[in-house]
Protein backbone atom coordinates (compact mmCIF):
# COMPACT_ATOMS: atom_id res chain seq x y z
CA UNK A 1 0.00 0.00 0.00
CA UNK A 2 1.38 3.56 -1.06
CA UNK A 3 0.67 6.83 0.24
CA UNK A 4 0.00 9.52 -2.08
CA UNK A 5 0.15 12.79 -1.12
CA UNK A 6 -1.40 15.60 -3.64
CA UNK A 7 -0.62 19.11 -2.46
CA UNK A 8 -3.17 22.01 -4.07
CA UNK A 9 -2.10 25.97 -3.47
CA UNK A 10 -4.12 28.69 -5.08
CA UNK A 11 -1.96 30.25 -8.34
CA UNK A 12 0.40 32.82 -7.43
CA UNK A 13 -1.23 35.48 -9.59
CA UNK A 14 -4.66 34.38 -7.70
CA UNK A 15 -6.06 36.54 -4.74
CA UNK A 16 -6.37 34.23 -2.02
CA UNK A 17 -8.46 35.66 0.99
CA UNK A 18 -8.80 32.49 3.18
CA UNK A 19 -4.98 33.04 3.37
CA UNK A 20 -5.49 37.18 4.39
CA UNK A 21 -7.75 36.47 7.20
CA UNK A 22 -5.60 34.21 8.64
CA UNK A 23 -2.90 36.32 8.11
CA UNK A 24 -4.65 38.90 9.48
CA UNK A 25 -5.36 37.35 12.74
CA UNK A 26 -1.29 36.45 13.36
CA UNK A 27 -0.67 39.82 14.91
CA UNK A 28 -3.62 39.90 17.09
CA UNK A 29 -2.36 36.89 18.65
CA UNK A 30 0.64 38.15 18.55
CA UNK A 31 2.48 36.80 16.38
CA UNK A 32 4.51 39.54 14.09
CA UNK A 33 6.53 39.55 10.96
CA UNK A 34 4.65 36.95 8.74
CA UNK A 35 4.33 39.15 5.56
CA UNK A 36 2.15 36.49 3.12
CA UNK A 37 0.26 33.22 4.36
CA UNK A 38 -1.40 31.34 1.21
CA UNK A 39 -3.73 28.45 2.09
CA UNK A 40 -4.25 25.67 0.05
CA UNK A 41 -5.36 21.88 0.40
CA UNK A 42 -3.90 18.62 1.29
CA UNK A 43 -4.94 15.53 -0.05
CA UNK A 44 -3.75 11.78 1.11
CA UNK A 45 -4.68 8.88 -0.95
CA UNK A 46 -4.01 5.24 -0.33
CA UNK A 47 -2.97 3.06 -3.00
CA UNK A 48 -3.68 -0.64 -3.23
CA UNK A 49 0.07 -1.99 -4.02
CA UNK A 50 2.92 0.04 -5.02
CA UNK A 51 3.20 3.35 -6.60
CA UNK A 52 3.91 2.30 -9.81
CA UNK A 53 4.51 5.00 -12.66
CA UNK A 54 1.24 3.99 -13.89
CA UNK A 55 -0.82 4.26 -10.57
CA UNK A 56 1.12 7.96 -10.43
CA UNK A 57 -0.21 9.08 -13.36
CA UNK A 58 -3.50 8.34 -12.50
CA UNK A 59 -3.51 9.98 -9.78
CA UNK A 60 -2.21 12.94 -11.23
CA UNK A 61 -5.16 12.55 -13.97
CA UNK A 62 -7.49 13.04 -10.64
CA UNK A 63 -5.70 16.22 -9.69
CA UNK A 64 -6.22 17.83 -12.65
CA UNK A 65 -9.52 16.94 -13.35
CA UNK A 66 -11.00 16.90 -9.71
CA UNK A 67 -8.80 17.53 -6.94
CA UNK A 68 -7.46 21.36 -8.41
CA UNK A 69 -9.05 23.62 -10.99
CA UNK A 70 -6.34 24.76 -13.23
CA UNK A 71 -8.00 27.63 -14.16
CA UNK A 72 -7.10 29.11 -10.16
CA UNK A 73 -5.03 26.31 -8.67
CA UNK A 74 -1.94 24.64 -9.02
CA UNK A 75 -0.91 20.62 -7.95
CA UNK A 76 2.28 18.40 -6.77
CA UNK A 77 2.12 14.92 -6.36
CA UNK A 78 4.58 13.36 -4.41
CA UNK A 79 4.59 9.06 -2.53
CA UNK A 80 4.47 9.68 1.30
CA UNK A 81 5.14 6.31 1.89
CA UNK A 82 5.21 3.01 -0.09
CA UNK A 83 5.26 -0.52 1.36
CA UNK A 84 7.92 -1.85 -1.03
CA UNK A 85 9.86 1.46 -0.12
CA UNK A 86 10.07 2.71 -3.30
CA UNK A 87 11.68 6.19 -4.08
CA UNK A 88 9.31 9.19 -3.82
CA UNK A 89 8.88 10.68 -6.76
CA UNK B 1 -41.94 25.25 -24.44
CA UNK B 2 -40.00 23.40 -21.90
CA UNK B 3 -37.12 24.75 -19.30
CA UNK B 4 -35.80 22.00 -17.42
CA UNK B 5 -34.35 23.11 -13.92
CA UNK B 6 -32.08 20.94 -12.61
CA UNK B 7 -31.78 20.12 -8.46
CA UNK B 8 -28.61 19.22 -6.88
CA UNK B 9 -28.59 18.01 -3.43
CA UNK B 10 -28.04 21.26 -2.02
CA UNK B 11 -29.77 23.58 -4.69
CA UNK B 12 -31.81 26.26 -3.38
CA UNK B 13 -32.94 28.17 -5.81
CA UNK B 14 -34.96 25.76 -8.23
CA UNK B 15 -38.17 26.38 -6.33
CA UNK B 16 -37.63 30.36 -7.62
CA UNK B 17 -36.17 29.17 -10.89
CA UNK B 18 -39.23 27.41 -11.71
CA UNK B 19 -41.53 29.82 -10.55
CA UNK B 20 -39.33 32.68 -12.80
CA UNK B 21 -39.82 30.38 -15.86
CA UNK B 22 -44.05 29.86 -15.16
CA UNK B 23 -44.25 33.76 -14.89
CA UNK B 24 -41.72 34.24 -18.22
CA UNK B 25 -44.66 31.63 -20.08
CA UNK B 26 -43.28 28.57 -20.28
CA UNK B 27 -43.61 25.31 -18.68
CA UNK B 28 -40.81 24.54 -15.99
CA UNK B 29 -39.50 20.70 -15.91
CA UNK B 30 -38.02 19.72 -12.81
CA UNK B 31 -34.66 17.42 -13.70
CA UNK B 32 -32.88 15.33 -10.92
CA UNK B 33 -29.04 15.75 -10.93
CA UNK B 34 -29.29 11.68 -11.28
CA UNK B 35 -31.40 11.73 -14.46
CA UNK B 36 -29.99 10.46 -17.51
CA UNK B 37 -32.38 11.98 -19.35
CA UNK B 38 -33.24 15.59 -19.83
CA UNK B 39 -37.17 14.26 -20.65
CA UNK B 40 -37.53 16.87 -24.22
CA UNK B 41 -36.62 19.79 -22.55
CA UNK B 42 -35.90 23.06 -25.15
CA UNK B 43 -33.69 25.20 -22.17
CA UNK B 44 -32.29 24.20 -19.19
CA UNK B 45 -31.40 26.45 -15.80
CA UNK B 46 -28.74 25.18 -13.26
CA UNK B 47 -29.90 27.26 -10.20
CA UNK B 48 -28.33 28.76 -7.46
CA UNK B 49 -26.96 26.89 -3.93
CA UNK B 50 -24.84 24.69 -2.69
CA UNK B 51 -24.29 21.89 -4.76
CA UNK B 52 -23.03 18.84 -2.77
CA UNK B 53 -22.14 21.18 0.11
CA UNK B 54 -19.76 23.15 -1.89
CA UNK B 55 -17.09 20.58 -0.48
CA UNK B 56 -13.96 20.56 -2.30
CA UNK B 57 -14.63 23.84 -4.40
CA UNK B 58 -17.91 25.10 -5.83
CA UNK B 59 -19.74 23.17 -8.48
CA UNK B 60 -16.32 20.77 -8.46
CA UNK B 61 -19.08 17.78 -7.27
CA UNK B 62 -21.86 18.89 -9.73
CA UNK B 63 -19.92 19.07 -12.55
CA UNK B 64 -19.70 14.80 -12.33
CA UNK B 65 -23.21 14.36 -11.91
CA UNK B 66 -24.96 12.01 -13.65
CA UNK B 67 -27.32 14.73 -15.59
CA UNK B 68 -24.29 16.85 -16.58
CA UNK B 69 -23.20 14.05 -18.99
CA UNK B 70 -26.38 14.87 -21.06
CA UNK B 71 -26.34 18.11 -20.63
CA UNK B 72 -22.75 19.11 -21.42
CA UNK B 73 -23.47 17.28 -24.88
CA UNK B 74 -26.66 19.26 -25.24
CA UNK B 75 -24.82 22.88 -24.30
CA UNK B 76 -22.15 21.95 -27.00
CA UNK B 77 -25.15 21.03 -28.92
CA UNK B 78 -26.84 24.44 -28.81
CA UNK B 79 -29.35 23.88 -26.55
CA UNK B 80 -29.48 27.45 -23.93
CA UNK B 81 -28.37 27.14 -21.01
CA UNK B 82 -28.35 29.47 -17.82
CA UNK B 83 -26.02 29.02 -14.86
CA UNK B 84 -27.22 31.26 -12.51
CA UNK B 85 -24.77 31.47 -9.30
CA UNK B 86 -23.81 27.99 -8.21
CA UNK B 87 -24.64 26.77 -11.73
CA UNK B 88 -22.37 29.34 -12.74
CA UNK B 89 -19.91 28.02 -10.74
CA UNK B 90 -20.78 24.74 -11.88
CA UNK B 91 -20.43 25.91 -15.96
CA UNK B 92 -16.92 26.86 -15.19
CA UNK B 93 -15.99 23.72 -13.28
CA UNK B 94 -17.42 21.83 -16.56
CA UNK B 95 -15.53 24.04 -18.85
CA UNK B 96 -18.16 25.27 -20.48
CA UNK B 97 -17.59 28.82 -19.85
CA UNK B 98 -14.14 30.18 -19.57
CA UNK B 99 -12.64 31.08 -15.74
CA UNK B 100 -13.89 30.92 -12.10
CA UNK B 101 -15.30 31.99 -9.31
CA UNK B 102 -13.44 32.40 -5.81
CA UNK B 103 -14.15 33.65 -2.53
CA UNK B 104 -15.16 37.65 -2.37
CA UNK B 105 -12.03 39.61 -1.73
CA UNK B 106 -14.19 41.12 1.38
CA UNK B 107 -14.43 37.43 2.40
CA UNK B 108 -18.34 38.28 3.39
CA UNK B 109 -21.38 37.04 2.20
CA UNK B 110 -22.94 39.71 0.30
CA UNK B 111 -27.06 39.57 -0.38
CA UNK B 112 -28.04 43.05 -1.64
CA UNK B 113 -29.45 44.46 -4.68
CA UNK B 114 -27.44 45.22 -7.11
CA UNK B 115 -27.43 47.05 -10.44
CA UNK B 116 -25.66 45.49 -14.12
CA UNK B 117 -25.28 46.99 -17.18
CA UNK B 118 -26.24 44.57 -19.69
CA UNK B 119 -23.57 44.20 -22.45
CA UNK B 120 -24.00 41.40 -24.67
CA UNK B 121 -28.03 41.42 -26.12
CA UNK B 122 -27.13 39.04 -28.50
CA UNK B 123 -27.27 35.81 -26.21
CA UNK B 124 -30.10 33.55 -26.01
CA UNK B 125 -30.76 34.67 -22.48
CA UNK B 126 -30.45 38.26 -22.94
CA UNK B 127 -32.39 39.57 -26.08
CA UNK B 128 -35.15 41.15 -24.44
CA UNK B 129 -32.91 43.39 -23.00
CA UNK B 130 -30.94 46.85 -24.89
CA UNK B 131 -27.43 47.02 -24.89
CA UNK B 132 -25.97 48.87 -22.26
CA UNK B 133 -29.09 48.83 -19.81
CA UNK B 134 -29.00 49.09 -16.39
CA UNK B 135 -30.99 46.54 -14.42
CA UNK B 136 -31.09 45.30 -10.35
CA UNK B 137 -31.38 42.18 -10.12
CA UNK B 138 -30.30 40.29 -6.60
CA UNK B 139 -26.72 39.24 -5.24
CA UNK B 140 -26.19 36.87 -3.01
CA UNK B 141 -22.80 34.61 -2.82
CA UNK B 142 -19.67 34.19 -0.61
CA UNK B 143 -17.39 32.71 -3.75
CA UNK B 144 -18.62 35.32 -6.60
CA UNK B 145 -15.34 36.99 -7.60
CA UNK B 146 -14.84 36.24 -11.47
CA UNK B 147 -11.01 35.39 -12.03
CA UNK B 148 -9.49 34.39 -15.07
CA UNK B 149 -6.29 34.92 -17.25
CA UNK B 150 -5.12 38.02 -18.76
CA UNK B 151 -5.27 36.17 -22.01
CA UNK B 152 -8.95 34.94 -21.54
CA UNK B 153 -10.25 38.03 -20.49
CA UNK B 154 -8.68 40.06 -23.22
CA UNK B 155 -10.65 36.98 -25.64
CA UNK B 156 -13.97 37.79 -23.76
CA UNK B 157 -13.95 41.67 -23.79
CA UNK B 158 -12.64 41.20 -27.71
CA UNK B 159 -15.39 38.63 -28.39
CA UNK B 160 -18.14 40.83 -25.96
CA UNK B 161 -18.65 37.58 -24.29
CA UNK B 162 -19.37 39.81 -21.26
CA UNK B 163 -22.78 39.29 -20.86
CA UNK B 164 -23.21 41.88 -17.59
CA UNK B 165 -20.77 43.75 -15.66
CA UNK B 166 -21.13 45.03 -12.34
CA UNK B 167 -22.11 48.59 -11.61
CA UNK B 168 -19.33 48.98 -9.02
CA UNK B 169 -17.64 46.24 -8.42
CA UNK B 170 -18.88 44.13 -5.45
CA UNK B 171 -17.01 41.19 -4.78
CA UNK B 172 -13.36 42.03 -6.51
CA UNK B 173 -14.55 40.19 -9.90
CA UNK B 174 -11.46 40.96 -12.37
CA UNK B 175 -12.93 43.59 -14.62
CA UNK B 176 -16.40 43.37 -12.67
CA UNK B 177 -17.48 40.96 -14.66
CA UNK B 178 -21.09 39.54 -13.40
CA UNK B 179 -21.49 36.96 -16.38
CA UNK B 180 -20.00 35.61 -19.25
CA UNK B 181 -21.46 33.81 -22.58
CA UNK B 182 -19.72 30.70 -24.47
CA UNK B 183 -18.65 31.57 -28.24
CA UNK B 184 -21.96 30.36 -29.77
CA UNK B 185 -24.27 32.75 -27.44
CA UNK B 186 -26.31 29.62 -25.63
CA UNK B 187 -24.72 28.99 -22.64
CA UNK B 188 -24.62 32.33 -20.11
CA UNK B 189 -23.23 32.16 -17.16
CA UNK B 190 -24.81 34.91 -14.18
CA UNK B 191 -23.07 35.28 -10.81
CA UNK B 192 -26.52 37.40 -9.82
CA UNK B 193 -30.26 36.26 -9.57
CA UNK B 194 -32.49 36.87 -12.12
CA UNK B 195 -34.82 34.42 -10.70
CA UNK B 196 -35.18 36.27 -7.56
CA UNK B 197 -36.26 39.53 -9.69
CA UNK B 198 -39.21 38.69 -11.13
CA UNK B 199 -42.31 39.98 -9.77
CA UNK B 200 -42.27 42.96 -7.45
CA UNK B 201 -44.02 41.65 -3.76
CA UNK B 202 -40.78 39.43 -3.62
CA UNK B 203 -37.79 40.99 -5.25
CA UNK B 204 -36.46 44.46 -6.04
CA UNK B 205 -38.57 44.23 -9.34
CA UNK B 206 -39.37 42.50 -12.32
CA UNK B 207 -35.91 42.99 -13.78
CA UNK B 208 -34.83 39.43 -14.07
CA UNK B 209 -37.73 38.38 -16.13
CA UNK B 210 -35.95 39.36 -19.56
CA UNK B 211 -33.69 36.76 -18.97
CA UNK B 212 -36.55 33.73 -19.21
CA UNK B 213 -38.59 35.83 -21.70
CA UNK B 214 -35.41 35.80 -24.29
CA UNK B 215 -35.04 32.28 -24.20
CA UNK B 216 -38.61 31.10 -24.73
CA UNK B 217 -37.90 34.12 -27.83
CA UNK B 218 -35.00 32.36 -29.36
CA UNK B 219 -37.10 28.99 -28.76
CA UNK B 220 -39.93 29.94 -30.57
CA UNK B 221 -37.88 31.71 -33.54
CA UNK B 222 -35.49 28.45 -33.80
Amino acid sequence: MARVVVDVMPKPEILDPQGKAVQGALPRLGFEGVTEVRQGKRFELELEGEATQERLAQVHEMAATLLSNPVIEDYDVRVLSSEIGSPAS
Amino acid sequence: MKIGVVTFPGSLDDVDAQRAVRLAGAEPVAVWHRDHDLKGIDAVVLPGGFSYGDYLRCGAIARFAPVMTELTDAAKGGMPVLGICNGFQILCESHLLPGALIRNDHRRFGCLDQALRIENVSTVWTSAYDEGQEITIVLKNGEGSYVADQHTLDLLEGEGRVVARYVGNPNGSQRAIAGVTNEAGNVVGLMPHPEHAVEDLTGPGTDGLGFFTSAITALQNA
